[in-house]
């Protein structure tokens, strides 16, 4: 593998673990808070479609953007008054979530453009294009450092940039605010903080918040980033691949990131290198598909460190009368 | 009271008759969804093609899962709906389990493969993709410049491969030493909706120089022909005309003609002649697409070329290997 090969793989993994980033972060803040997120997939096929069809019909990609978040904030809306407010079932309200997702964006795009279930292609100032970072023409002579500049660093869409400010960002909120400190209090120990005074379902829904707004993120990349327009399952189970990097990161957000860009490399990988040659025996595609929940499951059975939800995570809170 | 039972018997009666004698096609669409501006939405406009022709009408369904296949055929069946037409090769199991159960009712499963022996009311209709892909494969080989080509497969199974196959064959007869680079989307079916991975797959051969790529994938690839266009290469589109979804920057497509083949299921009605028909060049059941939007991009050159090699193997005189008949390709390693 010659550098360049190295270089397109790794380029292929920041784009294909960018849209698991942001769905990671928004389920650490979800979980961090004491409630359990499976509903990340639903949220990003949501916001996947509110951004392709807004940017479709207005022609601006911003505008889209912000319809993803609105959607996606929705969704979680109501997978938190299911589950904060009424106090359900929090898994089986996240899974409710992605077959409403599902089934309404198919149904919502079909009714509205006609095309079974996608939106038109977008074109132009639809669509989120690859910006040139400052020096990337001129350093790219430059041996080692330029490619990797030119070539792995700059050329992505904005919302790839975002991603990864977004890993200090949440570790800055959760570890260095009193925000932070009484978002993970409320995941650990929601008596403590009740007994404070502050507010539970307060809190829990300011953290959802954040959880709806960075899975609009994740979908919009999808649909406007990586791809010109939505369509139906777009996702492909990419939400629960968040959830098994988010375990697999033990919750924590600089964790998240390295956990992201593995699984992300992982399916760069398995798309360059369909069958890989050890020369001894042949690694067939099917396996570098499945590593990621492997690796979970090792991560979880306790083989490597321990992962430990947080302690109140999918439990309701209800104050003792 | 009991004459007012017999007279609503009676009516019953006929009212049921009469629904058998006129009874509809029916038709059902695989995973893939009606409008995958591919194969399914193909079998759609043949049924819209029948109701135009014919003024009838048909009933159709969109399955959601693999639970659902049986069901949607015993639905059907016993709603006497006849003929049942069905597109997708994962239909030809459920079919064979079914059929026995249902005498009168016809089955035909396109891209599948039923035993007509053991059931002697189910139409298998096959295509000779590898043939229309060989065409599409000689035109790639000559449109492309760096003599490199791709193909992104949907789920990796003996049909797509038989694409890769005759689209490598192609390949090689334009130019014996151009490079294929074949890649499959994935083993499952999520694989057919995957526009991101067909993008990224295209990306990856796209820097191993491929300069042309065929996709036959499904919804997966919208996201190919989509890369394409963005890097300005060209791409070849498959099953249903895909040429207008980004003019002058498809090559053509692999047309398979599902629409003709579901329209004179549709029409043939309970009359439909049973057993297997496989359609290929000959029977102009495959070919390839030329329209004005990839007019500019077809040269004299390469349309005598294709509709010569098209001569030579309607008459026999070229031979192209179809994998599914031995699970091998003699030009390509997967």
């Amino acid at each position: 593998m010659d550098f360049a090969t190295l270089l397109q793989v790794l380029d292929s993994t920041v784009r294909l673990a960018t849209p698991l980033l942001f769905a990671c972060l928004a389920g650490l803040f979800s979980e961090r808070s004491g409630v359990v997120d499976i509903g990340l997939e639903g949220k990003m096929l949501a916001a996947a479609f509110a951004s392709a069809a807004i940017a479709a019909v207005t022609g601006s990609v911003w505008l889209g953007l912000l319809a993803g978040i609105v959607s996606a904030t929705l969704m979680s809306a109501i997978h938190g008054l299911a589950s904060i407010t009424f106090r359900g079932n929090q898994l089986i309200s996240g899974v409710a979530i992605n077959f409403l997702a599902s089934g309404l964006t198919v149904l919502i795009a079909q009714s509205w453009f006609g095309q079974g279930g996608r939106t038109p292609s977008l074109i132009g100032a639809g669509r989120f294009t690859g910006i040139t970072l400052p020096f990337a023409e001129a350093l790219s002579d430059v041996p080692v450092i330029g490619p990797i500049y030119a070539e792995l660093i700059s050329g992505h869409s904005i919302l790839v940039y975002v991603a990864f400010l977004m890993v200090p960002l949440t570790w800055f909120i959760l570890y260095r605010t009193r925000f932070g400190l009484r978002l993970r209090a409320v995941g650990e120990a929601p008596e403590a903080v009740d007994t404070a005074g502050v507010s539970v379902i307060g809190l829990r829904y300011a953290a959802i918040a954040i959880c709806g707004l960075l899975c609009g993120l994740a979908g919009a990349y999808l649909a406007t980033g990586l791809q010109a327009g939505f369509v139906r399952e777009m996702t492909a189970g990419r939400g629960y691949i968040a959830l098994a990097a988010l375990i697999f990161a033990k919750w924590r957000p600089w964790y998240a990131l390295w956990a992201c860009l593995l699984f992300g490399l992982l399916q760069a990988v398995a798309l360059r290198y369909q069958n890989i040659d050890l020369g001894a025996f042949v690694v067939p595609v099917q396996v570098m598909d499945a590593l990621p929940y492997i690796l979970t499951v090792i991560i979880l059975a306790g083989f490597v460190g321990k992962a430990i939800p947080p302690r109140a995570s999918g439990e309701p809170y209800l104050k003792e009368r | 009271m009991t004459l007012m039972t017999k007279f609503l018997g009676a009516s019953a009666a006929l009212a049921l008759t009469a629904g058998a004698a006129l009874a509809d096609p029916a038709l059902v669409y695989d995973l893939g969804g009606k409008f995958d501006k591919s194969f399914n939405e193909a079998a759609y406009n043949g049924a819209e093609a029948y109701v135009a022709a014919t003024g009838g009408s048909y009933r159709d369904i969109e399955l959601q899962s693999e639970a659902q296949r049986e069901q949607a055929l015993r639905r059907f069946a016993e709603a006497g709906f006849n003929p049942v037409v069905t597109t997708g090769f994962s239909m030809s199991t459920p079919i064979a389990s079914v059929a026995a159960d249902y005498p009168d009712t016809k089955f035909v499963t396109i891209d599948g493969f039923v035993n007509p022996e053991e059931h002697p009311n189910v139409l298998s209709i096959l295509f000779s993709e590898h043939e229309g892909s060989y065409l599409v494969g000689m035109m790639a080989a000559m449109a492309s410049e760096s003599g490199t080509v791709g193909f992104v497969g949907g789920m990796d199974v003996p049909l797509i491969r038989k694409f890769a196959c005759g689209y490598a064959q192609g390949v090689m007869a334009a130019n014996p030493d151009a490079t294929v680079i074949a890649n499959m989307t994935g083993t499952t079916p999520a694989a057919w909706n995957d526009p991101v991975k067909g993008s990224e797959l295209a990306k990856a051969q796209i820097s191993q120089g491929a300069d042309v790529i065929y996709a036959a994938a499904g919804g997966t690839g919208l996201g190919v022909l989509q890369t394409a266009a963005d890097e300005d290469i060209l791409s070849v589109g498959v099953d249903s005309n895909q040429n207008h979804l980004h003019p002058g920057k498809v090559l053509t497509s692999m047309l398979k003609r599902v629409d003709v083949a579901v329209q004179e299921a549709m029409t043939a009605g309970d009359e439909l002649e049973t057993g297997v028909m496989v359609l290929g060049l000959a029977e102009n059941g495959v070919g390839y697409a030329l329209d004005d939007n990839n007019e500019a991009l077809i040269t004299e050159e390469m349309k005598t070329a294709v509709d010569e090699a098209r001569e030579q193997i309607i008459a026999g005189e070229v031979a192209v290997h179809d994998y599914s008949s031995d699970d091998s390709c003699p030009v390509l390693n997967f």
